[in-house]
């Protein structure tokens, strides 16, 4: 990555930069050196073969995972910082994930509500209204007072979606959040996620759909044994990669099931 | 189900195979079904001969004289519900409620990341979960007023804390495989949503938790209904008994076991209804609920 988006009189400071992160779990380091920045409404998809530390690196931006080294800033918040109220910080960070994780013994409308009301403190008439507005943005409207287990795979993860907007993100981390989906569902998920980002939602996106990454994401960053191997413009990436390590992995990826 | 069905059940002939020893032809061997109705005919016809025997050998009078005199029974009424029914349901419910609390915060302690708070736990949950009831009932009701000359408490609280002491060991234990068994994305996504631990402990994990650890729960319940018939050994007076010590007492005054018979039935009175609510909490929590994934 070079240094000129750096620039200190730049009018536009990254809304997510990440410096010389480091992650590593005992012995294994995960993570090595990941720079990345990301600016207001940027739609950046992160892609690599499983393993690859994208995810743990996605995790690392909201501190799901604590950095072994280096520094994350988020919206002006450091996030390694021990002193910063990681809590309200996370406020600020939507996230989704790959398994979902909505509250099963809540509703719907109990799942978009309980963490305005209980961390935002924002009245139960004011939660609700937030949460009929995003649900009806992921289409769901009607399943306000199903429980989660009723719904499909598809539908849990829209909800998971509006969920997540209803704390009025300024980012959204995605989380390979089509990875567990039926085929069929995984359409509308990625529909939701297209007009979020076509709506100027800054998103980070881990994800192994390289189609939807051509054509939603600003910028691709491919990553792989821990470290990125090469970032710049979707269509370059994932069109005509300069690393060798991309090549072959587009390659498995986009045409499997063929040798070499 | 006894007779699981398998090809070779009485059409073995038309599938002739190779491997199947010569002398199983159909007409030698019974098959299964007929082997499983004939053993079990000569199950039930031994229960049947051991039921006579006993009816024949047992001396009626003597036992109805010893165990079911009417006029016992009828005389131990309204107090043996009143009082002593009261008072096992009473001692019962304080010691889980207090028990249910500890066992809350040493569940907590055994999961926490401070290691002091998981040793402490842990010794204490090894500790009561290998004493007998009736050795915690004494300490609490006559060796702790020895050792501190001070220390009086009201024999009620000194019951609901030795029920407490008792049942928390098990309980901890339950509640902390239940918080377990709660996965971890359900905190991981409260805390991404902002919220603290300790909120996401309460709002989000307890109670999935709950769910799962409600049937055991049930059982304890029906335990610490028997536990608190220790109870009897702290001596307690007339309107203070509970039912094993109402019993113990209208032995000596009636000098008959019947009082034994009574007090068992109302026992049961409270624990069949637990373990009816125990499988149907069971029945309806116990499948793997789809939504928590």
């Amino acid at each position: 990555m070079t240094d000129t988006t750096a620039a200190p009189d730049a009018a536009e400071t990254p809304l997510i930069s990440i410096r010389n992160l480091q992650k590593s779990f005992g012995s294994n380091q995960v993570l090595t050196d990941i720079n990345l920045e990301v600016r207001k409404g940027e739609v950046v998809c992160v892609i690599g073969p499983s393993g690859s530390g994208k995810s743990t690196m996605l995790r690392c931006i909201n501190v799901l995972e604590t950095p072994s080294g280096g520094s994350i800033v988020v919206d002006g918040m450091d996030m390694t910082d021990l002193d910063l109220d990681i809590d309200a910080a996370r406020t600020r960070i939507g996230m989704v994930f790959q398994s979902f994780n909505l509250f099963g013994h809540l509703t719907v409308r109990e799942n978009l509500t309980v963490a305005q009301v209980k961390v935002l403190g924002r009245s139960k008439e004011e939660a609700n209204r937030t949460a009929e507005a995003n649900l009806a943005k992921v289409g769901l409207s009607e399943k306000i007072d199903a429980k989660p287990g009723s719904l499909s795979g598809g539908q849990q993860q829209r909800v998971a979606i509006a969920r997540a907007l209803s704390m009025d993100p300024d980012v959204m981390l995605f989380d390979e959040p089509t990875s567990a989906l039926d085929p069929e569902t995984v359409g509308d998920v990625l529909l939701v996620m297209r007009s979020l980002a076509e709506a100027g939602m800054t998103m980070v996106v881990v994800t192994h759909e390289m189609e939807f990454a051509r054509q939603v994401a600003d910028r691709v960053v491919f990553m792989d044994g821990g470290v990125v191997v090469e970032e710049g413009p979707a269509k370059e990436v994932i069109g005509s990669p300069k690393e060798e390590r991309t090549q072959n992995f587009l390659a498995r990826v986009l045409h499997p099931g063929q040798l070499g | 189900m006894s007779t699981p069905r398998t090809t070779n059940d009485g059409g073995g002939t038309d599938r002739p195979s190779p491997s199947s020893p010569p002398a199983a032809t159909p007409k030698a061997k019974m098959s299964r079904r007929q082997k499983a109705k004939i053993s079990r005919g000569i199950q039930y016809g031994l229960l049947v001969v051991i039921a006579v025997v006993v009816a024949f050998m047992a001396d009626w009078s003597t036992l109805i004289d010893t165990f079911g005199r009417v006029d016992i029974a009828v005389g131990m009424f309204p107090d043996v519900v009143t009082q002593a029914l009261k008072n096992t349901v009473v001692f019962t419910l304080l010691g889980f409620v207090l028990g249910l609390a500890i066992a809350i915060v040493l569940a907590l302690m055994r999961l926490s990341s401070v290691g002091v708070y998981r040793w402490l736990a842990f010794i204490y949950i090894e500790f009561f979960r290998g004493l007998p009831a009736l050795v915690v009932f004494l300490v609490m009701g006559f060796g702790l007023p020895l050792a501190f000359p001070g220390f009086q408490l009201p024999r009620l609280y000194i019951i609901m804390v030795a029920l407490a002491l008792v049942s928390s060991a098990y309980m901890a234990e339950t509640i902390r495989a239940g918080i377990q068994a709660v996965p971890k994305g359900q905190v991981e996504a409260a805390r991404s949503l902002g919220m603290s631990s300790s909120r996401a402990m309460f709002t989000i994990v307890l109670p999935q938790a709950m769910r799962i650890i409600l049937p055991p729960l049930t059982n304890e319940l029906i335990l610490l209904t028997k536990d608190s018939s220790l109870a009897y050994i702290l001596g307690s007076s007339v309107d203070g008994r509970e039912l094993t010590a109402l019993a113990r007492a209208e032995i000596v005054n009636t000098a008959n076991l019947t009082p034994f018979i009574v007090v068992a039935l109302c026992y049961l009175i409270i624990t069949i209804p637990l373990s009816y609510l125990s499988r149907v909490l069971e029945r309806k929590y116990g499948s793997a609920e789809s939504g928590v994934k």
